[in-house]
């Protein structure tokens, strides 16, 4: 409480840019882990129907 | 392992795996750093407790225009020595540089508003900011509008390379014109003028803001890989079902 006394009379501006800060990149971060599961999703599934690339060694 | 090797993208993708964890866990201890020294700082002669928006606006503003040096290094990857990983680089690249780009845009209105009573004025500084904002949304439209990945990765490099010229446009506008927007008080040829006490938690903040950066862009580009691989994937199943041409 004493914190945000401390920030003066614009703490409300402080606030709002630490926040928006918070969001975006915490959205980015969650964007990139959510778009590695779908790539290892779709991935898997089409091994999963046989479709295999010819580095490793089966055919599709 | 020789930096040639990591033209591999398998090798990459296992180089990838090893250090992300590790990247990761730096991250979280430079920004829990950062976050303190910012919220210990003491207060601006002028801009008072304001001043603590400037540990998330200047790293963003770095990194904005960092990001589009790094593409168009790997423009010139793609367009001269033609490396097998360099649009995957590049093309990972544009959503992390945006995300900075928005970011320094918001937060620097959040600044402006107390300190010059608007949250927004057409100065050269801020405009050209804005300009390279909407050049990474204009390179995200073109990966999406081109289906081949090595023909859009051609193009990408040349808008990335002609994009560049706004770099040295956006460091030195505070210098060429009259700007509301302060000139250099960090990254100039004397040295910085700000304070220790507000410089440390500030290169804190940079530090973090670059960990994060390589940490999501090394994660992106692994994204943009196993992309390809279910790109490829789906056209060979494509090619092989009963009824196609080939």
């Amino acid at each position: 409480m004493n914190f945000f006394a401390n920030l003066g009379q614009h703490a409300n501006f402080i606030v709002i840019a630490y926040a928006v800060a918070a969001v975006i990149l915490l959205s980015l971060v969650a964007w990139i882990a959510f778009d590695y599961r779908a790539q290892r999703r779709a991935l898997a599934e089409l091994e999963s129907r046989g479709v295999i690339r010819r580095s490793t060694g089966r055919p599709a | 392992m020789p930096f040639l090797d990591l033209a591999n993208p398998t090798r990459f993708l296992s180089l990838v795996q090893r250090v992300l964890p590790w990247l990761s866990g730096a991250t979280v201890l430079a920004f829990a750093a950062g976050l303190w020294l910012a919220a210990t700082a003491p207060d601006d002669y002028q801009h008072g407790a304001v001043v603590k928006i400037m540990f998330v606006h200047v790293p963003a503003a770095w990194l904005a225009m960092g990001t589009w040096t790094l593409m168009s290094i790997a423009a010139l990857g793609t367009l001269v020595w033609r490396h097998p990983l360099a649009d995957v680089a590049a093309k990972a690249a544009i959503p992390v540089g945006a995300a900075f780009t928005l970011l320094c845009l918001i937060t620097g209105s959040l600044w402006g508003r107390p300190m010059w009573g608007t949250y927004w004025v057409w100065d050269a500084r801020l405009t050209s900011v804005l300009i390279l904002f909407l050049m990474y949304l204009g390179l995200m439209a073109l990966w999406r509008t081109v289906d081949d990945p090595s023909r859009a990765g051609r193009a990408a490099a040349i808008l990335t390379l002609v994009g560049a010229v706004n770099l040295p446009i956006i460091k030195f506008s505070v210098d060429w014109w009259n700007t509301l927007h302060q000139p250099a008080s960090v990254l100039r040829v004397g040295g910085p003028t700000i304070h220790s006490s507000l410089l440390a938690p500030l290169l804190t903040m940079a530090l973090a803001y670059v960990l994060l950066f390589v940490t999501l862009h090394l994660a992106a580009m692994r994204n943009e890989i196993l992309r390809r691989r279910v790109r490829t994937l789906m056209l060979m199943q494509a090619q092989s079902a009963p009824g196609s041409a080939s």
